[in-house]
């Protein structure tokens, strides 16, 4: 902290080129223009800079928590971070840039009304598409959103200028609307209580753009350009602001139906995603476990390597290998492919349990069963997968419980299912505890009927 | 009938059956006594495919089998004629009696339910287990899982039957129930159609291996005596009731 010679300043590494980023050709170091303007702001300020890694979404808590003192990662200056924290003077102007498809005539804010748009969470471009009532699709990362623009997933990207460039508009299918869609800064975010600190910041920022020293850095990351002959006229903006009387203590809002609504269809996706999933793995992972007991050698290697491959590595990963990876070749909307990639993952699991449920049962089950007379596959029909089905069923809840609140990666895919849902409500309410409890309620309630459920069945099995 | 001609089988290093040649006629019932590791099992599920054989070859209800792999459509040609009855039951533990009775004729033979079902229930009652139609088989003792196992075994209307020690793995007390039934099948099988048999059966084949010597000597029209892979003897059985039962059971 300030008072240990620390200036402590959070961000995130995957925000990317050109904020805060680390080095490709040094791993481990970090650098990126905010890694200089805080490295020049701790300089001024007498202390050193420290860099503090944090998920840019919950960047705002983690500084209420006192993770660290303040916030140099691209935060906008909007009113509703206003109230909630004391920010700087800005460091930087930025353009929403919007990135269509070459051919598109979307243009304008307004035009995009009804049209898909791709931005990151928790940005102004996200509360511009909302008031223009665009359908927002809210991704992760910085790549993603023009990827899916090259595929035609989303009609348009909007985002700050500084990304748009580096990541959009340079791909030869997308067109860059000239014009800036709206204009904002870059401020420095830090508690209000930590008035001094702030005034602090507000000087050294001043001295470091007076003395030329801000333009400097920004030229070297070639982010100089005209738009920022507006950071003396919004700094005078800012600072008239900030006299009025001073932003009350952080206060949670309460939940409003709406929100409370938003969440029973996230949960209500979580549902329909698992259930179609779960639907997919059940009857391909025994498809699977049939082959590895039965099949030839050369069938039952390409099972054992897909359960193999599939268990051993991220669901996660496999979600944007299916999704983004392969976008050149299938394109798949979020849901198909949330569906797909959770239903083929798990499917590897059940091929498993069923594998062993299969091996369960007493050998001559099958011996009986086919000197009867019966096909191979009559047999497994009629006789093994009706009892080992019976075997396999408390593993099997037990992974449909699991697949349940594994839906909650499909997020990373643009799908806004439950968990994604208490996120972005939590951040607008300025609360974990509520958002956090609800959404546990309600995945609590898809679970535990089923469990139930499971065990009568096991006992009408075990009675009868 | 069922013609048996220089049969061969070896398990790793081990010889179980060195060279078996026999015939048995149609209709006719013959027990196989012979000490544990004899190779009468081995035999006996040579005989409906559940094992391969190395050298010679066999003949059984109509069908023909060569040493090595069976193509699996002769196999459930063959099995549909030829039934065979475990010690250790195999009941379908997921099926009520009846439908274990009756998943065969329905499905391997395509049987519709109502005809299978009327079938298996004559065949239940002759059994002695009408009544239980519709239990589990975890509700039945042993000697009634064995009986059901039979009527089973009968349902597709099979030539020949084949019993592997249907006695062995029940408690003493039970085993008589179970001889009663065998009883009841092999009169079936001598008897014209019509008579106390478990009908309608005919000319129906029979080949029992059993440690029971009694048994053999009642039931059979010829004891074969297996000993290291070879049939050493054929008898014709003493029916006078006064044969001991000395060889000791168990695997």
């Amino acid at each position: 902290m300030y008072a240990r010679g620390e200036l402590d300043w959070g961000g995130d590494l995957q925000g990317g080129e050109p904020y805060v980023y680390e080095s490709p050709s040094e791993p481990g170091v970090i650098v990126g223009f905010e890694v200089d303007i805080a490295r020049a702001l701790a300089k001024e300020l007498g202390v050193r800079a420290k860099f503090h890694q944090n998920d840019w979404s919950n960047l705002i808590p983690s500084l209420e928590r006192g993770d660290f003192d303040l916030i140099l990662n691209g935060l906008e200056d909007t009113p509703a971070r206003r109230s909630r924290l004391r920010l700087s003077r800005p460091y930087f102007v930025y353009g929403e840039t919007l990135a269509v498809q070459k051919g598109s005539s979307l243009r304008t804010l307004d035009e995009l009304t009804g049209h898909r748009i791709g931005t990151l969470n928790q940005t102004v471009a996200q509360d511009l598409l909302q008031t223009h009532h665009a359908d927002v699709a809210l991704y992760e990362g910085q790549q993603e959103p023009y990827m899916d623009l090259v595929h035609g997933r989303v009609d348009g990207v909007l985002l700050d200028h500084v990304i748009a460039d580096r990541y959009g508009c340079s791909l030869p299918q997308l067109y860059c609307v000239p014009q800036d869609l709206a204009r904002g800064s870059y401020v420095i975010g830090l508690r209000p209580s930590d008035t001094e600190l702030a005034d602090r910041v507000d000087a050294a920022l001043s001295a470091l753009i007076a003395r030329g020293e801000l333009r400097g850095i920004l030229e070297h990351w070639k982010l100089w350009d005209a738009r920022q002959d507006e950071l003396e006229t919004r700094s005078a903006a800012n600072a008239a602001e900030r006299e009025r009387p001073a932003p009350a203590a952080i206060s949670k809002r309460p939940l409003t139906g709406a929100q409370i609504a938003l969440f029973f269809r996230g949960a209500l996706l979580t549902v329909l995603i698992s259930v179609c999933a779960f639907g997919l793995a059940l009857p391909f992972g025994v498809l699977l476990a049939v082959v590895r007991s039965h099949a030839g050698p050369v069938v039952r290697f390409l099972a054992t390597a897909y359960v193999e491959v599939l268990r051993g590595t991220p669901v996660l990963l496999q979600l944007y290998v299916l999704y983004y990876g392969l976008s050149s070749v299938v394109r798949l909307g979020p849901i198909t492919a949330a569906i797909l990639g959770l239903g083929l993952n798990y499917a590897a699991y059940e091929a498993e349990v069923h594998r062993g449920a299969l091996a369960a049962l007493p050998r001559g089950q099958a011996e009986a069963a086919s000197s009867l007379g019966l096909s191979r596959l009559q047999v497994l029909r009629h006789v093994l997968l009706p009892q080992s089905l019976r075997i396999a069923l408390p593993a099997l809840t037990n992974d449909f419980v699991a697949l349940l609140k594994d839906s909650s990666l499909v997020s990373v895919i643009t799908v806004v299912e439950l968990t994604k849902r208490m996120t972005i409500v939590a951040v607008e309410a300025r609360d974990w505890v509520l958002p956090g409890l609800l959404c546990a309620a309600l995945y609590f309630a898809m679970s535990f009927p089923l469990s139930r459920l499971s065990s009568w069945l096991e006992r009408r099995y075990q009675s009868s | 009938m069922i013609r048996i001609t220089g049969l061969q089988k070896t398990f790793g290093a081990t010889r179980v059956l060195g060279g078996v040649d026999a015939e048995v006629a149609e209709g006719k019932i013959v027990a196989l006594l012979g000490a544990s590791g004899s190779g009468k099992s081995t035999l006996l599920r040579c005989l409906n495919g559940l094992e391969t054989f190395d050298a010679g070859s066999l003949e059984i209800a109509g069908f023909s089998l060569g040493p090595g792999a069976h193509e699996q459509r002769t196999l459930q040609a063959l099995r549909a004629k030829v039934g065979m009855v475990f010690q250790e039951f195999h009941l379908f533990s997921h099926l009520s009696v009846l439908d274990n009775v009756t998943l065969a004729p329905r499905v391997a033979q395509g049987v519709a339910r109502a005809e299978a079902e009327a079938h298996a229930r004559q065949l239940l009652a002759q059994v002695g287990l009408a009544e239980r139609a519709n239990a589990r088989p975890r509700e039945l003792s042993g000697g009634q899982k064995q009986r059901v196992a039979i009527a089973r075994a009968l349902a597709q209307g099979v030539r020949v039957l084949l019993l592997d020690e249907p006695t062995s793995a029940l408690d003493p007390e039970l085993r008589e129930e179970v001889r009663e039934v065998l009883r009841r099948v092999a009169r079936g099988a001598h008897d014209a159609p019509g008579r106390a048999g478990v009908a309608p059966s005919p000319g129906l084949t029979i080949l029992l291996v059993t440690h029971e010597r009694a048994l053999a000597h009642e039931l059979a029209d010829e004891i074969w005596t297996l000993s290291a892979g070879k049939i050493v003897s054929r008898a014709t059985p003493n029916k006078t009731g006064n044969v001991p039962n000395a060889v000791p059971s168990g695997d």
